[in-house]
């Protein structure tokens, strides 16, 4: 638990040991002299020896808050459990019911929440008269509806994992799956939320209290010490506020521990330490100069864990080059580091990392930022998440050049029109006006493409364009890639798994292998290659000649372990 | 005997239909290739099959037995339909040690085992997917990509199924990986006689493995016959298409026609 050792881990944490000390300890330590009259001391304000007064029958009340608490973290820790056990047992049942119940189910839910849930604890609480078991029950069955909410979301994402269907298909019955599968795996966001709801159970509570719809004299919770105090809270404010400290501070640490619970911070990395000198740029002829480039991200225990391990790189004006790898091989990386897209996350450096002019290890200035905007064209590999879902798509193809370039509107849509026509989407006029979703999976790669042509490339960066298409598909963004070159002049840097694909489309390939180039070969020399990665990757696809009678080769080093080759 | 027949299948989504009017064997201790791109309907085949999805017409046999209605004997001959995903991540419980998942798949069969009869057998399955079975107490998260993989085919194997379908089963994997999980599925055919019903986009991977081959278009089977004939010498213009769109190692991409 490394969120324990921040700061509001540690807060969280006395926090915690202070509560739990005051309700087991409190009514030990302090219930004479919460008990003890003193008439003649009554209705005093906050002194030293009462530090936050005495009520009517002079009675220490710093004594009884903390007798109180007791009883008030009983009473929010019963009603928290009735609201998350309900809830859940209502959750769960309704995801994994069949249809039409699972629909009337959560119907009834959406009702229930409809309600404000003060109102539903207030309607309760009539039911169950007031008394403090009342009040519990009040409270924790007006929590149901809210945990049930929560529960059946997420248990309906779990119920549509694989896993699950597979359960089913193997005839697990429904209960079954429901307490193996669904419960383990929703485990941990409710116990953040059941943290949460703690809080605002306590504050409930108070509440009821303040109302008089909860704990009757003569038992006392924080709430009732906040409605008596209340009555007097200026003469001697203390007597409210007293309470009231300590009901927000409970609360508070019950937040915090949710928010502790759901913790997982990513730390951002200072790149470009001051030990390391950065050389000035030597100009030179190509588009991408990349020299002993190492970048690392900050590992699950925080330690750096270096993904690239000094990789060169130099491309040509115009020069259409591919990198091959697997996963891992810190292919993709390589090419954000040349566009200058790795978060704060990573740690980059590099003897030299430069794209035309631009030195891309240091911040960039509003110059170089209006360059790359206009000469880096990035395609990746899900067209849907680069383009916005929300704007039009001639928009979007406009926007760069306008605010780069200062294009004026009627031009730059002039442009967008011929863009489209180059990378063949058909009537571009009417494709300008719709929204991405209207098109398909391959036309939206080539309206990527095209957004790339708008301005004046020098490089298009391919991330793996066409993985998520089918091959038919392919051929034609392969071939507007190509175009889009042929008519510009830029280079291209394609990154893929496939090197069927990149060795039929680029001039040069480099093969990379755990952060490591480990084969730079032209693309017309595949059977020349040397390293036995390469040659592995090269024979281990099956193709439409490969002898179906014999195992397929399997590369020595993948598949670690117990795999007899 | 273990032979899976549709017959004049269909399958809609509300008003669209996925699947329509398709007739497809899977012949006994063969294995059947299903060729098709996104959206050709070939995973909703799969998904019909175990019962995953319903048929709005058609009926699905197993050995004779329709598998498709509410009946008891259907229940029952689903089971012997087993599946496995496209991605093992989601394919197996996070939270479940591998062994109780294989166990799972024990279920099934419908026999009852008890605790030594059932670590035995989930040891004897990872043996056979070369897992080390000293490992059945590990989370999915400690494996790699293709040894979740293995991992899953133990699961259905555990079952005992008459058919086995895969659909899409390499093509979330690494392409070395692949290899290793292709060579698998050969070597238990030839140990355990499956029958299969392979699907998949990559025509290579399916003519590496299948004995026949059906070409899927837009939810109807466009062309169908043995692997070699269908992909040395098709009839169907979109199969040409596809076999044209393949990238070859080493020779360059011909683009010249690559319009709508």
């Amino acid at each position: 638990m490394r969120t324990l050792r921040t700061p509001q881990g540690i807060f969280v944490l006395v926090g915690l040991v202070l509560i739990a000390a005051m309700t087991v300890l409190g009514p030990l330590v302090f219930t004479d002299a919460a008990t003890a009259r003193n008439i003649g001391d009554r209705q005093l304000g906050a002194s030293f020896a009462h530090p936050f007064g005495t009520d009517d029958l002079g009675r220490d009340l710093f004594a009884r808050t903390m007798v109180a608490a007791r009883l008030s973290l009983l009473l929010t820790l019963g009603a928290t459990a009735i609201s998350v056990v309900g809830g859940v047992v209502l959750g769960v049942v309704t995801a994994v019911l069949p249809r039409p119940a699972r629909r009337a189910l959560s119907a009834l839910i959406d009702i229930l929440l409809s309600f404000p849930w003060l109102l539903l604890a207030l309607f309760f609480s009539v039911i169950w008269g007031a008394t403090s078991s009342g009040a519990v029950l009040a409270v924790g069955f007006a929590g149901i509806p809210v945990f049930a909410r929560i529960v059946s979301t997420l248990a309906a994402s779990i119920a549509n994992a694989d896993y699950v269907h597979v359960s089913r298909m193997l005839g697990g019955s429904r209960l079954r799956t429901a307490v193996r599968h669904v419960l383990p795996n929703i485990a941990p966001p409710v116990l953040v939320n059941t943290a949460v709801h703690a809080s605002v159970t306590l504050l409930s509570f108070a509440a009821l209290s303040f109302l008089g719809l909860g704990v009757q004299p003569p038992e006392y919770d924080w709430g009732r010490l906040l409605n008596e105090g209340s009555e007097r809270i200026y003469v001697s404010p203390m007597a409210a506020i007293g309470p009231g400290i300590v009901i927000v501070f409970t609360g508070v640490v019950f937040s915090l521990l949710g928010e502790v619970l759901s913790e997982k911070r990513t730390r951002a990395v200072r790149a470009l330490k001051g030990s390391e000198r950065v050389a000035e740029v030597v100009p030179s002829e190509n588009v991408v100069d990349v020299k002993n480039l190492r970048v690392a991200f900050r590992g699950e225990d925080g330690e750096l864990v270096e993904r690239v391990h000094g990789v060169d790189l130099s491309i040509a004006p115009g020069e259409v080059v591919g990198i091959v790898g697997e996963s891992g091989s810190g292919k993709s990386v390589t090419a954000m580091a040349v566009a200058g897209l790795l978060g704060p996350e990573a740690s980059l450096t590099a003897e030299r990392l430069s794209f035309g002019e631009i030195d891309m290890r240091r911040p960039l200035d509003t110059a170089a930022r209006r360059t790359l905007g206009l000469e880096q064209a990035m395609v990746f590999q899900d067209p849907l998440s680069s383009l916005n879902p929300a704007l039009k798509v001639g928009r979007q193809l406009t926007e760069a050049t306008e605010i780069h370039a200062g294009t004026k509107r009627g031009e730059a849509t002039r442009r967008a029109l011929a863009a489209l026509a180059l990378v063949r989407i058909p009537k571009p006029a009417e494709r300008l006006e719709q929204l991405p979703h209207e098109f398909s999976g391959g036309m939206r790669q080539r309206a990527m493409i095209a957004m790339g042509l708008m301005g004046s490339p020098r490089l298009v960066i391919a991330d793996e364009p066409t993985t998520a298409l089918d091959v038919t598909v392919q051929r034609q963004v392969m071939r507007a890639l190509r175009d889009a070159q042929r008519e510009t002049g830029a280079a291209i840097l394609l990154i893929s798994h496939d090197i069927a694909l990149v060795s039929g489309f680029c001039d040069r390939i480099v093969v990379m292998k755990d952060g490591v180039v480990v084969e730079r070969l032209a693309a017309d020399d595949l059977d020349r290659a040397q390293h036995p990665y390469t040659r592995g990757l090269i024979s281990c696809v099956p193709d439409m000649t490969t002898d179906r009678d014999r195992p397929l080769p399997v590369l020595g080093m993948v598949d670690e372990e117990e795999v007899p080759a | 005997m273990s032979h899976l027949e549709f017959t004049g299948v269909s399958v809609r989504y509300g008003h669209f239909t996925a699947v329509h009017d398709t007739s497809l064997v899977v012949r006994e201790g063969t294995t059947h290739g299903l060729v098709g791109e996104s959206g050709s309907g070939k995973s909703t085949m799969a998904r019909v099959a175990v019962g995953l999805e319903k048929a709005h017409t058609g009926t699905i046999r197993l050995d004779g037995v329709d598998i498709t209605d509410r009946s008891r004997a259907a229940k029952l001959g689903r089971r012997r339909v087993q599946m496995i995903f496209q991605d093992p991540m989601a394919a197996l419980d996070p939270r479940m040690p591998i062994g109780a998942s294989i166990a799972e798949g024990l279920l099934a069969t419908g026999r009852r085992h008890n605790r030594i009869d059932r670590e035995q057998r989930v040891r004897e399955l990872l043996d056979l997917v070369h897992i080390d079975p000293a490992r059945a107490s590990e989370n999915p998260s400690r494996f790699s990509g293709g040894q979740r993989q293995r991992i899953t085919i133990a699961r259905a194997l555990a079952a005992e199924p008459a058919v086995l379908v895969a659909d899409e089963i390499t093509s979330a994997l690494d392409v070395s990986v692949q290899g290793v999980v292709l060579n698998l599925l050969r070597e238990l055919q030839a140990e355990l006689h499956l029958t299969m019903f392979f699907i998949s986009h990559n025509l290579a991977v399916v003519r590496y493995v299948s004995d026949e081959v059906s070409v899927m278009r837009g939810g109807r089977i466009v062309e169908h016959g043995p692997t070699d004939t269908v992909l040395t010498d098709p009839t169907d213009p979109y199969t040409r298409e596809l076999l044209r769109s393949i990238p070859v190692m080493g020779q360059p991409l011909d683009l010249s026609d690559a319009n709508l």
